[in-house]
């Protein structure tokens, strides 16, 4: 029994250092030599200033940038603590709360028709990147008249961020919110310039 | 449901067939101690690793040698990391300075690791320092599906040896499973991770400026609304991809970050969602061929192969069905599927991945004992939520667990044997193995442990307002559904949740912590003690009266022992949860 306990020990410590320090360790190294920018988190500045990931999503508000969806994570999109909302279907603040997000998304958008689901529900990291073309779409037009800019400008422009299924058959077609709304802000940009 | 969901379900299925039979043959030839492409490289540190440590790897084990060695390893490296998550603060890479773990919830996560369950009741991202990560969580990552696969193996070594008293060598098995298996297939996944996206690295978080600060209003301590400006946004960083890899091939389950493989740092595409599901499919699949090859009968390892592929379809279908049909209580919202948009349930999943990932997603990491999510299950529709609960009640025995899986499937091949025998009037036989009156005992020890210890800490909680029901998000029936998921989950060594469940209390902590150690521990007895009865039988040659285990027939026989013992157990349970919840939500109501 104690030759089995010292055994145990010893190499409980010997495959800490190989798997616990050694294999991460060795992974980190590599991937900061092969692909450092994805290592770190694939991170965006602009003018010397970080001002986000790629990967992960941000909250806009307000009639100039398109919407993100729900979140739940801290006080939103807070990378430092991703949730999902956890509510059950039958959940009556989940139900509340979605009624209330599509009321004030028909009203910005001056729409009739329903809200794209994915617009009005929190997602699972409270970190989506990502919204639906339909929900991109859905936006368009009122963005185009807060921002003084020709509809069809706008919609092309979502139509350049459609990221489509990955290798034609995997995952759903999506635009990145972060990306669009900095493309949106270039667009106005040079709209302005003469 | 669209063709392009179903089209990469089935993608999906055809690439795990692809994979296991190679890998399976692989395995065999790893256990057998046969010559492999990696032996030049991997030979001289096995060595080392013995030399070191003093095992003597050519010492045969009887069971009860390998069941202590195994107990006592498992003790052993669940107390170093306990001591690592304690004393945290004083250890290196820990950016972001955090505490030592409180000693209650350290247990719990270190009895989590150890069983293979990764639960989690604490937020990653604001609790564990890098190294409590990489060399107490990931290393158990390592270790716990190791001993999986090993005692697997040694079980597979009980029906295929004949007039033995050992069983194998548990230190040689779980060596062979790091070095050969797990760590190779470890490095591959997280380069292929990384160039997706997953990060890895060691920095201190990092904080962005916002594009547009924003206005929110929140509650402060005293539960009073104070509005405040966001102007940054903190980024969690960290060795992610070495971890996540692991997390996947090994059944962990157990996320770097809170919302595990829904974060965009531990999932960031379709393809690494791909890879990620695969990776928890590749070796309890290819296990199946291990069995077929090491007990000599490669129809009997695809019998039960397609057994558990019966199961999977039943259990994606489902949850896709209810998934992409949405919540009919939710007006207003557009939940239709077009060229635009997937529709259905959105509420906890992500766009990248839409319906179909997610409920192939939920079902793989419950039919195996993973547990990783890339979408809350809590916020599933009742039916589709059912689905994982469901299949973690049938015992993880659909691929399963790595190793796991495959020793609970042969208890459940010996109870069909056994009734097959019942039937005929025969004794029983599997593979040549009279099964006896002390194998049947020991395998319905092994079936009972698991209901006992989900069914009385579940019916206890939901008699206690202080400490059980105040952890709830949800009321109505989804509040059982929650509590109930929770001690499933840990049972069954799962690790998923129901995350609404507020878990990082002492009462929850403590009986999740047994529940999980029982379910593990307790079980892992019985199997070894018929692995140990089997391997000193003889052969008998088989006669007319031999159930064949190679057939359709056979197939058909274990399917149904395994629905049939699973909704015995738990069908009450489910009426009063999911079930109920279903025909209230048609029925308009709300909690």
């Amino acid at each position: 029994m104690r030759k089995e306990i010292i055994t145990s020990l010893l190499y409980t410590v010997v495959t800490t250092l190989l798997l616990g320090i050694g294999y991460p360790l060795g992974i980190t190294l590599v991937a900061h030599l092969v692909m450092p920018h994805k290592a770190d988190g694939q991170l965006i500045t602009k003018n010397g200033v970080l001002i986000g990931s790629k990967l992960l999503g941000q909250t806009f508000s307000g009639p100039t940038y398109f919407h993100s969806r729900p979140s739940a994570a801290g006080t939103g999109y807070d990378a430092a603590n991703s949730s999902g909302s956890n509510l059950g279907p039958t959940n009556a603040s989940l139900l509340a709360r979605v009624q209330q997000s599509a009321a004030e998304e028909r009203k910005a958008n001056k729409a009739t028709a329903d809200i794209p689901v994915d617009l009005v529900t929190a997602s699972g990291s409270g970190l989506d990147p990502d919204i639906t073309v339909a929900a991109a779409e859905f936006q368009i037009f009122a963005i185009a008249h807060a921002r003084g800019l020709p509809v069809e400008q706008v919609n092309e422009l979502v139509h350049q961020h459609i990221q489509p299924r990955q290798l034609g058959v995997l995952g759903e077609p999506r635009v990145n919110v972060l990306e669009l709304n900095l493309a949106l802000d270039d667009l106005s940009k040079s709209a302005r310039l003469p | 449901m669209t063709a392009n969901g179903w089209f990469q379900i089935g993608l999906f299925f055809l690439l795990v067939l692809l994979i296991a039979y190679p890998l399976g043959i692989y395995m065999t030839r790893v256990f057998e101690r046969r010559k492999t492409f990696l032996d030049p490289v991997l030979v001289p540190i096995e060595r080392t690793l013995y030399r070191l440590t003093g095992i003597d790897a050519e010492k045969e084990m009887h069971w009860s040698a390998y069941a202590i060695a195994m107990l006592l390893f498992s003790v052993v490296s669940m107390l170093i990391l306990y001591l690592i998550e304690r004393v945290q603060s004083w250890l290196p890479w820990n950016p972001q300075h955090l505490p030592g773990v409180p000693a209650i919830l350290a247990f719990n996560t270190a009895a989590s690791f150890t069983a293979n369950t990764d639960w989690q009741s604490y937020v990653p991202e604001t609790t564990m320092s890098y190294l409590t990560q990489m060399a107490g969580l990931a290393y158990h990552n390592f270790t716990s599906a190791a001993v999986g696969i090993a005692l697997a193996i040694a079980f597979v070594r009980g029906i295929s040896r004949k007039e033995q008293k050992t069983i194998g060598n548990f230190w040689v098995d779980v060596t062979r499973s790091i070095l050969w298996i797990l760590l190779p297939g470890s490095i591959v996944l997280a380069f292929a991770l990384i160039s997706q996206g997953v990060v890895q690295n060691l920095r201190p978080y990092d904080t962005a400026h916002l594009v547009q600060s924003q206005q929110v209003t929140a509650p402060d301590s005293s539960g009073k609304p104070v509005t405040q400006t966001v102007t940054t946004q903190t980024i969690a960083q960290g060795p992610v991809a070495s971890q996540e890899a692991i997390k996947m091939l090994g059944t962990n389950g157990g996320g770097f970050f809170n919302t595990n493989s829904a974060h965009p740092f531990e999932n960031p595409t379709p393809l690494s969602n791909l890879l990620e599901m695969l990776a928890i499919f590749a070796i309890p699949a290819g296990l199946t061929v291990t069995l077929g090859q090491m007990t000599g009968s490669p129809r009997h390892g695809w019998a039960v192969f397609a057994a558990m592929a019966v199961l999977f379809a039943a259990g994606v279908t489902t949850a896709y069905w209810a998934e992409a049909k949405g919540n009919p209580l939710m007006h207003g919202v557009d939940q239709h599927v077009s060229a635009t948009q997937p529709g259905g349930n959105m509420e906890g999943k992500e766009v990248r991945f839409g319906i179909a990932n997610s409920a192939l997603f939920a079902t793989i990491t419950t039919d195996a004992s993973c547990g990783a999510v890339n979408s809350m299950h809590d916020s599933f529709t009742p039916l589709g939520g059912m689905v994982p609960l469901v299949n973690m009640m049938l015992g993880e025995v659909v691929f399963g667990g790595v190793g796991a899986g495959l020793y609970g499937m042969l208890i459940f091949v010996i109870l069909s044997v056994f009734i097959a025998g019942l039937m005929v009037g025969r004794t029983p036989e599997y593979l040549g193995k009279k099964i006896e009156a002390f194998d049947v005992k020991m395998a319905m020890l092994y079936v009972l442990i698991f209901p006992v210890f989900i069914l009385c800490f579940s019916g206890v909680t939901v008699l206690l307002p202080h400490l059980g029901l105040s952890s709830l998000a949800n009321a109505g029936p989804h509040g059982l559904s929650e509590i109930l998921y929770a001690f499933t989950s840990a049972t069954a060594n799962n690790g998923s949740a129901f995350a609404g469940l507020s878990a990082n209390t002492n009462y929850y902590n403590m009986t999740l912590a047994l529940a999980m150690l029982g379910g593990r521990f307790l079980m892992i007895i019985p199997m070894l003690a018929i692995a140990g009865n089997l391997a000193q039988k003889k052969i008998t040659p088989p006669s007319a009266g031999t159930f064949p285990v190679t057939t359709p027939l056979f197939t058909t026989l274990l399917t149904g022992v395994i629905l049939i013992v699973g909704s015995l157990t738990f069908f009450p349970a489910l009426s009063l949860g999911p079930i109920l919840e279903h025909l209230l939500m048609y029925a308009g109501k709300t909690f």
